[in-house]
């Protein structure tokens, strides 16, 4: 039975992994046109970095990435606060509406934007991307720092708030500090799904300002390449640099 | 002291604002242009009628519907059918060595899920591993055509999303009070009967969660379909997406959005009636 279940474990781990490690080992292959292996090599990294348009689109990725991070871990921040901390009318309304978010399909999330920006008359690029992917991120911020603030003493902010703190000082001082490893894991993980976002980039984005998933997709509907190969190796690596540092974050609070 | 009023007052109607225009706006609009007729000039005339839903009805359109629900539909059963068991050996497993294997599910969960529809397009294309193994092998003398059928968008969506069906069901079984199981057992319930009847009411916050995490991307993620299963459009999600930005029919579009959300409501509803359920159960 015990060796029953390591191999079930394994084989989904095989499952999961041999088309990656696929992906990586034939990412180094010699060989352009066939599967069959032709000796080391690193040209089609190389060819990597010496296309501009790739770069750019890369460049771009990584811009969108940390600044759409960056403001819903501001913004998620701030809604899971004024959630736990205050009474005001359309609370339980947004505090649903944020899990509703969580669980909509990107293709929803990215149409109803399209809509919103078409309604607005706002021309697709950096903009509106940056609206998408903060739209996409903020739930999971506010949900990973309202399950955080759940877990704390409240006689701590009653404290500070006796010795004459205001709710800015509470909120700089207190409560931020408090949550800031589950700020910080939101702000990972926002990168996350913000570099990995295909279909909502798909609608929200114009031919001004390309980002990397969607110069993929472009690549790989023509087919297999060894410098997709390539593309796709360092995207897993990154991927699982950021998942490790973030998994780190949120073990400091247990 | 003197912002206190204002600190609180600016974040509660930022938030709520904020809310309105990128969470309640946006979807109001959509479900507005789902009665709205198509226009040749702005994408949508106003208005108000039921002919976007009806030519959702109509027996083309019918049939991409029921393809993909089904497709889908099956993709999640597949999903469950592994990840439990899958999920149930992680929660039993001890503590340092689980880490790292949940870890290892992670990685997969957030690895961008092109890459990995790409990955999967070298196992099993004509050249591809998959291929190769079974012609050296000598069980088939000509590469069998995987690519560009139902069945290999089926692979690329559970390849994709089994991590989104392992995570919540592992949640839920580690949270799982294995006491109940052994009272079960105690009180003569067979292994079978106190998993039916015991673990599967306990996890069904999970059971639901994950399904509604597979089987609604598994209707629209259509870079699967597009990359795996060729030009034929089999996923809802290639059908909304044309009527977007091939077809222009935004109205027709917006129609079987909106199908896509109330799908989703009627999964959420399940959902905390199962959790609500147990939450009555434990107090």
């Amino acid at each position: 039975m015990r060796k029953l279940r390591i191999l079930y474990a394994t084989l989904v781990f095989v499952f999961l992994y041999l088309p990656l490690g696929v992906m990586v080992v034939y990412s180094f292959n010699a060989s352009r046109f066939s599967m069959a292996w032709k000796g080391f090599t690193l040209d089609w990294y190389v060819k990597l970095f010496s296309n501009a348009a790739l770069m750019q689109a890369a460049l771009n990725s990584l811009l969108i990435a940390a600044l759409a991070a960056t403001c819903s871990s501001i913004l998620g921040t701030l809604i899971a606060m004024a959630l736990q901390r205050w009474r005001f009318p359309s609370r339980k309304v947004i505090h649903t509406s944020l899990f509703v978010m969580m669980m909509s399909p990107d293709i929803v999330i990215g149409i109803s934007l399209l809509v919103l920006f078409m309604a607005l008359s706002l021309p697709l690029g950096f903009w509106t991307l940056l609206m998408a992917h903060v739209t996409l991120c903020v739930p999971f911020v506010s949900i990973t720092v309202y399950g955080r603030l759940l877990g704390f003493d409240p006689h701590v902010v009653e404290a500070a708030r006796d010795l004459g703190a205001g709710e800015y000082e509470v909120f700089r001082h207190v409560v931020l500090p408090m949550v800031f490893p589950a700020v910080l894991a939101g702000w990972f993980l926002s990168f996350t799904l913000s570099i990995d976002d295909v279909i909502i980039s798909f609608f929200t984005t114009g031919p001004t300002f390309e980002v990397l998933p969607l110069r993929i997709y472009s690549m790989v509907r023509l087919g297999l390449k060894p410098e997709v190969n390539a593309l796709c190796a360092i995207m897993i690596l990154i991927t699982a640099v950021a998942v490790f540092v973030s998994q780190r974050f949120l073990k400091e609070k247990s | 002291m003197k912002n206190d009023g204002f600190f609180k007052l600016a974040v509660i109607v930022g938030v709520i604002s904020w809310m309105a225009i990128f969470a309640f706006v946006p979807n109001i609009l959509v479900f507005l242009a789902s009665f709205s007729s198509t226009s040749t000039q702005n994408f949508i005339e106003p208005g108000f009628s039921l002919s976007n839903y009806a030519r959702l009805m109509d027996t083309t359109h019918l049939s991409i519907l029921l393809s993909s629900l089904r497709l889908s539909g099956l993709v999640t059963v597949i999903c469950l059918v592994t990840a439990y068991p899958f999920a149930a050996i992680l929660a039993r497993t001890r503590k340092p060595l689980r880490n790292t294997l949940l870890l290892l599910v992670v990685i997969p969960f957030w690895t961008n899920s092109l890459v990995r529809t790409y990955a999967m397009t070298a196992m099993i294309n004509s050249s591809g591993i998959v291929n190769n193994v079974l012609l050296s092998l000598g069980i088939i003398d000509t590469p069998l055509a995987m690519m560009y059928t139902p069945g290999a968008v089926v692979l690329g969506l559970v390849y994709t999303l089994l991590p989104f069906m392992i995570l919540p069901l592992y949640a839920a079984l580690e949270r799982l009070d294995r006491r109940y199981l052994e009272a079960a057992r105690d009180l003569g319930a067979s292994p079978w009967r106190a998993f039916w009847k015991v673990v599967v009411p306990l996890t069904m916050p999970g059971i639901v969660s994950g399904c509604m995490l597979v089987f609604l991307p598994g209707i629209g993620m259509f870079y699967v379909s597009d990359v795996l299963g060729g030009a034929k459009a089999m996923l809802l999600g290639n059908f909304i997406r044309d009527q977007f930005l091939t077809t222009r029919d935004w109205p027709l579009g917006a129609a079987a959005s909106v199908t896509l959300t109330v799908l989703m409501g009627v999964m959420l509803l399940l959902y905390w009636k199962s959790a609500a359920r147990l939450g009555g159960k434990e107090a």
